[in-house]
C-alpha cells in the first residue's frame, strides 16, 4: 500500500491530489518551485520539498530534480497530475528506476499516447476511425502533407496536449509562420518541437470518454463534452455529452473501451473523439494517459473518486468497479476560471488575488489553489480554479451555474468569470449541444 | 500522518445549509492550517480560504515611471513574462541593434503562462539598444528596447 505519496505538480491539481491522499491515510509530500513555497497546496501538504527556481525547466519540468526530491523524501509513489511531466515517458521510467511507483500507465502506453502520431497509428490498429492527416518532420514535409490533407488544417504538437502548440491554418500563405509559432510553443511547453497536420473539421464537437483500466479489464465512466474552447483551450466541460442519440453515444463509449483494451491500459485515461455535430459520426483523436483537468464533472455524475482509482491501480490492485455498477446521476458542468483578461483578448493577468470568494453550497464544488491573497505567478498555466456544478438534469445544472457565477468574486487579478457569465446566459448554451465554433460568435474564437 | 482532513465540497455544502437556516451572514471556521470564511452573498454563499500567518496584502507598487522618461522612444513589455529575442532557440533574433523597425514589426516574444505573445515595435525608427536580457523575466511595462526615431 502506498504510504508516502509525492505530488509532482502545482496549482489546483496538486491540492486535489493532496485531498484524496490524506483521505486514504497517505502522507502527502509536495515538490514546489521557489514561486510556490507559500501556495495553498504547499500549506496543505504534510511535507514540502523545494525543487528549484521558479522557471518550470528548473523545477516542475526537471526530471532529475523531481525524481531526486521524491527519492530524498522517501516517497513510495509519485503522482504527476496533468501537464508538466505527467505524460513524459522518460520521467515515468526514471521514477520506476528509482524504485518508486509512477501513478500512471505502463511506460509503453505513455510512449504510444505521448506521441500523437503513434496514437493515431494505434487508433487505426484498434479499428477506430481517425481524422485525415499525417506527419510533418520539417517545413518541406509539412507543405507536402498540407497538399494531401487540404485546407483548413490544424497543426498539432506530436508531444502535445491541452491545445498548446496547436494552430489552425486556412490558406497555404499562413503555413510557414504558423509552423514557426507552433514549433516554438511546442518546444516551450513540451520540450519537443515536432508537429503533425490534421484536417480541420468545421462543425465538430469535442467528446471524450473517461476510461479506467487495470491491464486486464477496462471500463468507461461515461462521456464529457468539451466543445466550448478558445484556441483549442477548453473553457467549459460537461458530463455527459448532451443531445447525442443514445446509439451513437454507446458506439463512442464502446470504441473508447475497445481502444483501452487494445492497449491493455492501466490507470485512468481519456479517449478523445471529434464528433460531427450534424450527423454524429465520430473520429478518434488521441488518448490522454493521465488525469484530466475536467475530471470532476465525471466524478460528480458517477460518485467515483478518479484520483483514488488511479492510486489503487498504481498500487497493483485490480479494479473492483465493474461496468454494470457504474451509475450516472444527473448532469455536471465545469467552467475554468483563468487569470486572463477576457476583454483584452485573454491577456494573462498574473498577480495577487486580494479577494477570492468562490461559490459554495449544495451541488457546488470548487477546485482551486487560490485563497485570499493567493498569488498567481507569471511562470505557469493561467488556471486558478474550477467551478463545478451538479444538477438533477442539464437545465438545473445550468441554473446552478448561473447562480454560482453570480456570487463569485475575485479581485486583484482579471479572470475569465465575466466570459462564463455571458456563456451561461447564452440561449445556445442553455439549449445545449453546441459545437467548437460556439465561442467564435463572441468575437473571441 | 495528518489529522486535519481537508473539507470536501459536501462538507462545505452542509455548512452552507446550516448557515442558511440561521439569521447569520457569515461563519469563520479556523483550523490549525487555514481559516475558511463562508459568506452570504445575495441569494447564494461564497467560500474563501485564508492563512492566519499572512501579512496584510502589501500595496501594489506601480511601475517606476521615471525610468521611462529617457530620451527617444522605448518598446515596453505588454505583460510580465520571459523575454525572448528569437522565435525559437538557435533561430536568428527578430531584430538587432541598428535594425530598422515599423510599428507592426515583431521585435520579440514574451512568454507568459506558457503563451507566446509577439511584441510589436509600436513605433518607427532604428533599434538603438536592447535593454532586456534574453530568456530573463521582465515585468509588465518594463523597457525592452530603446529606439531612435526615424
Amino acid at each position: 500500500m502506498i504510504k508516502r505519496l509525492f505530488i509532482a505538480n502545482r496549482g489546483e491539481i496538486a491540492w486535489r491530489i493532496i485531498r484524496t491522499a490524506k483521505r486514504l491515510g497517505m502522507t502527502a509530500i509536495l515538490g514546489v518551485s521557489e514561486a510556490d513555497v507559500e501556495s495553498l497546496p504547499a500549506r496543505m501538504a504534510d511535507e514540502v520539498v523545494l525543487l528549484g527556481a521558479a522557471a518550470s525547466s528548473e523545477s516542475y519540468l526537471n526530471v532529475e530534480k523531481v525524481v531526486a526530491a521524491a527519492k530524498g523524501a522517501r516517497a513510495d509513489a509519485v503522482h504527476p497530475g496533468y501537464g508538466f511531466l505527467s505524460e513524459n515517458a522518460t520521467f515515468g521510467r526514471a521514477v520506476r528506476d528509482a524504485g518508486m511507483i509512477f501513478v500512471g500507465p505502463e511506460i509503453a502506453s505513455l510512449e504510444a499516447m505521448g506521441d500523437k502520431l503513434m496514437a493515431r497509428k494505434a487508433g487505426i490498429a484498434a479499428g477506430l476511425p481517425v481524422v485525415p492527416g499525417g506527419e510533418a518532420a520539417d517545413k518541406a514535409a509539412a507543405k507536402a502533407q498540407a497538399e494531401v490533407t487540404g485546407y483548413p488544417l490544424l497543426i498539432k504538437a506530436v508531444s502535445g496536449g491541452g491545445g498548446r502548440g496547436m494552430k489552425r491554418v486556412d490558406a497555404p500563405a499562413q503555413l510557414d509562420s504558423q509552423i514557426d509559432m507552433a514549433m516554438a510553443e511546442a518546444q516551450a511547453a513540451f520540450g519537443d518541437s515536432r508537429i503533425y497536420l490534421e484536417r480541420f473539421i468545421g462543425r465538430g464537437r469535442h467528446v471524450e470518454v473517461q476510461i479506467l483500466g487495470d491491464g486486464e479489464t477496462a471500463i468507461h465512466l461515461g462521456t464529457r463534452d468539451c466543445s466550448i474552447q478558445r484556441r483549442f483551450q477548453k473553457l467549459v466541460e460537461e458530463a455527459p455529452a448532451f443531445g447525442i442519440p443514445q446509439d451513437r453515444h454507446e458506439a463512442i463509449t464502446s470504441a473508447a473501451v475497445k481502444f483501452a483494451a487494445h492497449l491493455k491500459y492501466r490507470g485512468a485515461g481519456t479517449v478523445e473523439f471529434l464528433v460531427d455535430a450534424t450527423d454524429f459520426s465520430f473520429y478518434f483523436l488521441e488518448m490522454n494517459a493521465r488525469i484530466q483537468v475536467e475530471h470532476p464533472v465525471t466524478e460528480a455524475i458517477t460518485g467515483v473518486d478518479l484520483i483514488e482509482q488511479q492510486l489503487l491501480v498504481a498500487d497493483g490492485q485490480k479494479l473492483t468497479l465493474e461496468q454494470r455498477f457504474v451509475a450516472f446521476d444527473g448532469h455536471a458542468i465545469e467552467v475554468r476560471i483563468n487569470a486572463e483578461n477576457y476583454e483584452k483578448d485573454f491577456r494573462p493577468s498574473p498577480g495577487a488575488a486580494r479577494v477570492a470568494q468562490w461559490p459554495a453550497g449544495p451541488g457546488i464544488r470548487v477546485d482551486t489553489h487560490i485563497g485570499a491573497g493567493g498569488n498567481v505567478p507569471p511562470y505557469y498555466d493561467s488556471l486558478i480554479g474550477k467551478l463545478i456544478v451538479h444538477g438533477r438534469d442539464r437545465a438545473e445544472a445550468v441554473q446552478k451555474l448561473e447562480a454560482a457565477l453570480g456570487v463569485l468574486r475575485i479581485e486583484g487579478i482579471a479572470t475569465t468569470a465575466p466570459l462564463h457569465r455571458r456563456i451561461a446566459a447564452d440561449p445556445r448554451f442553455v439549449a445545449g449541444g453546441v459545437d467548437t465554433k460556439f465561442l467564435e460568435a463572441f468575437g473571441h474564437g | 500522518m495528518s489529522f486535519d482532513l481537508p473539507l470536501t465540497a459536501d462538507d462545505v455544502a452542509e455548512i452552507v445549509a446550516i448557515l442558511d437556516k440561521t439569521p447569520y451572514d457569515r461563519l469563520d471556521l479556523r483550523t490549525s492550517r487555514f481559516t475558511l470564511k463562508i459568506l452570504r452573498s445575495g441569494d447564494g454563499f461564497t467560500q474563501e480560504i485564508s492563512f492566519a500567518q499572512d501579512a496584510p496584502a502589501a500595496a501594489i507598487v506601480a511601475p517606476d515611471e521615471t525610468a521611462a522618461v529617457a530620451q527617444g522612444l522605448v518598446i515596453r513589455a505588454p505583460l510580465p513574462g520571459t523575454f525572448y529575442r528569437a522565435p525559437q532557440p538557435g533561430a536568428a533574433a527578430f531584430v538587432e541593434v541598428g535594425s530598422a523597425i515599423e510599428p507592426d514589426t515583431v521585435v520579440a516574444i514574451v512568454e507568459t503562462m506558457k503563451l507566446m505573445t509577439s511584441v510589436m515595435a509600436g513605433c518607427s525608427g532604428i533599434v538603438e539598444e536592447i535593454v532586456a536580457e534574453n530568456a530573463k523575466m521582465v515585468d509588465a511595462d518594463a523597457v525592452l528596447m530603446r529606439v531612435k526615431p526615424a
